[in-house]
């Protein structure tokens, strides 16, 4: 048998390896979405749009070609804010980003738009996140107390949602019942 | 308005709560004028469904007319139409292989976790039944909001067929013909049907018109098998008769060469694993009693097929894999694809090939909803299917 670290890697993404602990930091996921690449990246690609399918999101306001400031719903009618550069883009393809330093959400991301033919195109985000410390990081882990892969997973049926049917899923009857239920998640 | 609510088991209130609204562009708002109870509403009335919550409006087979449209429907106003028991968008990877029950676009993304823990993907989304699909009001009350109007329902632009001709296509009509299609039939096959209720009956009637030489049917409850011997099939009822040898002898030791389960997760009798698969469903150390897939196995011949329509929900033990696998069988199975089959069958209807009038049994309003339940679960023999009628006399004493 040879050591362990000799053993040549797989094919599978590196965030799926049993060597990452299911609550590390690290998390990848991903769907198919049945419309091309290019339409996908532009929408994601422009802040304004976000908040329509992530959740929790207050607003996101640009601050130029590639920082934006992202302010979040917190417990008891606060919000968290941080700045959020993009590290890195290719149009069409996928874009990087992360928090800028000293964010109290420690984090960067990418995600990446791969076409896939017929089905469409296989949107994947992989984000990385510091947990916090302190008592701004308890309140911040009180948001994201889920979490990131599954977070990130609902943000990104969220988007499949809206751009395969032009809206997002409710299961509510009505207005009264639909905000009820957005204040107990 | 007026809706049939979940409350727990055996809990099922008719209560005044507040209406329905367009929340979203393709949405429409329909006033329900016909609304069956299903088989599958027992599951949610004995408890076995997860995830519902007190105050859940009930009901997945309605039809009514369209009273406001979402600026994205295609229906109009006046419009009489079915609605399809899964809400599918129409549009993603399943939609457009026409597996609608396989769309994710209609269950909100929160909804989406459980299933994924549980089944390893997210359920699709459906009316009336629990927060695992959704957590969607259901058609059991006088309005239903219908997301994706300009998808799943079908228009009935014939005012001569009523509402008892074409009622079903919202879910048990399309069930029992996926059921036989997924039975892959054959001129000359020998199909035996376990359970006779609506889609077991509905399977019989469908597996005749797709060439069955024989249809053998197998149930209990004597009006059931009245019913379904109507079609012309041969009966076999389990409390007179083994039903394993009875199928080997009727079948000259082959076996049926399809074999369907129109059951699912709570099969009746008093077998040995049957009563075994209760206690440890009272004991929450298993979830589904499999009595019925378990015999569907044993009986089917080598090589032939098993079309699974009715419901399970979880786990089960001492499933004969071994059986499926040197007999060769194949498995089918899956909720309805319903919106597939509404154009074919609604033309199979209109042209008087299919009648399914004969099933109904009891009619009721909104406020007879909690005491035809009670006799829904209690009295199948006489129950074969309960239409409600919003807005008509009530029918029980009160």
């Amino acid at each position: 048998m040879p050591d362990s670290d000799e053993l040549v890697r797989d094919d599978a993404p590196i965030t799926s390896s049993k060597t990452i602990k299911p609550d590390a930091a690290l998390s990848a996921e991903a769907v198919t979405i049945g419309r091309p690449a290019q339409e996908l990246y532009d929408f994601w690609r422009e802040p304004a749009n976000l908040a329509a399918f992530m959740e929790n999101i207050e607003s996101i306001e640009p601050v130029d070609d590639r920082r934006s400031r992202w302010t979040v719903k917190a417990p008891a009618g606060t919000t968290v804010s941080w700045e959020s550069i993009i590290t890195d883009e290719r149009p069409g393809e996928a874009i990087a980003w992360q928090s800028a330093e000293g964010a109290d959400v420690d984090h960067k991301g990418k995600v990446e738009f791969l076409d896939a033919g017929a089905r469409g195109t296989v949107v994947r985000a992989v984000i990385a996140y510091q947990p916090p410390a302190g008592t701004v990081g308890k309140v911040i882990a009180k948001i994201f107390q889920r979490e990131p892969r599954i977070q990130s997973r609902r943000d990104l049926r969220r988007f499949k949602q809206l751009m395969e049917t032009g809206e997002i899923a409710t299961g509510a009857r009505n207005r009264r019942i639909r905000d009820e239920r957005e204040e107990d998640q | 308005m007026k809706a049939l609510t979940w409350h727990g088991k055996h809990d099922v209130r008719c209560e005044s709560v507040d209406d329905p609204e367009i929340l979203n562009p393709r949405d429409a708002i329909i006033r329900i004028t016909s609304t069956a109870i299903c088989g599958s509403d027992l599951h949610l009335y004995d408890g076995y469904v997860p995830a519902m919550k007190s105050g859940d409006v009930l009901g997945h087979e309605p039809m009514g007319e369209v009273v406001e449209v979402g600026p994205r429907s295609t229906l109009k106003v006046g419009q009489r139409v079915v609605i399809p028991f899964t809400i599918s968008c129409g549009r993603c990877y399943h939609c457009r292989k026409q597996q609608y029950s396989g769309c994710e676009n209609g269950n909100p993304a929160d909804k989406q976790d459980i299933g994924r823990e549980a089944y390893g993907q997210p359920m699709v989304a459906a009316f009336g039944y629990s927060h695992l699909t959704g957590g969607y009001s259901g058609g059991q009350a006088e309005y239903l909001r219908v997301p994706f109007s300009d998808v799943g329902p079908l228009v009935i632009p014939d005012d001569s067929l009523d509402d008892d001709k074409v009622l079903f296509l919202s879910d048990i009509l399309p069930t029992g013909w996926m059921a036989a299609e997924n039975a892959a039939i054959e001129p000359g096959d020998i199909v035996a049907v376990w359970g006779c209720g609506p889609v077991g009956l509905f399977a019989v009637q469908s597996a005749f018109l797709m060439g069955a030489e024989r249809v053998i049917a197998i149930d209990h409850f004597p009006a059931r098998l009245e019913l379904a011997r109507g079609f012309g099939a041969e009966t076999v009822n389990y409390e007179q008769t083994k039903v394993y040898e009875a199928l080997m002898d009727m079948t000259g030791g082959i076996g049926p060469d399809a074999c369907i389960d129109a059951v699912g997760l709570e099969a009746h009798g008093a077998f040995a694993d049957n009563i075994w698969d209760q206690v440890k469903v009272s004991t929450f150390l298993g979830t589904d009693r499999g009595h019925v897939i378990r015999q569907v196995i044993l009986a089917c011949r080598k090589g032939g097929r098993v079309s699974m329509p009715g419901v399970y929900g979880g786990f089960l033990d001492k499933f004969p894999i071994g059986a499926l696998m040197q007999k060769g069988l194949t498995v089918r199975t899956g909720q309805t694809h319903v919106q597939k089959y509404l154009r074919p069958l609604y033309e199979l209807v209109a042209e008087g090939k299919i009648d399914t009038t004969f099933l109904i049994s009891h009619y009721g309003s909104l406020e007879d909803g909690p005491e035809l339940y009670r006799k829904w679960h209690d009295e199948q023999d006489v129950y074969t299917k309960i239409v409600l009628k919003p807005g008509l006399e009530p029918q029980l004493a009160a």
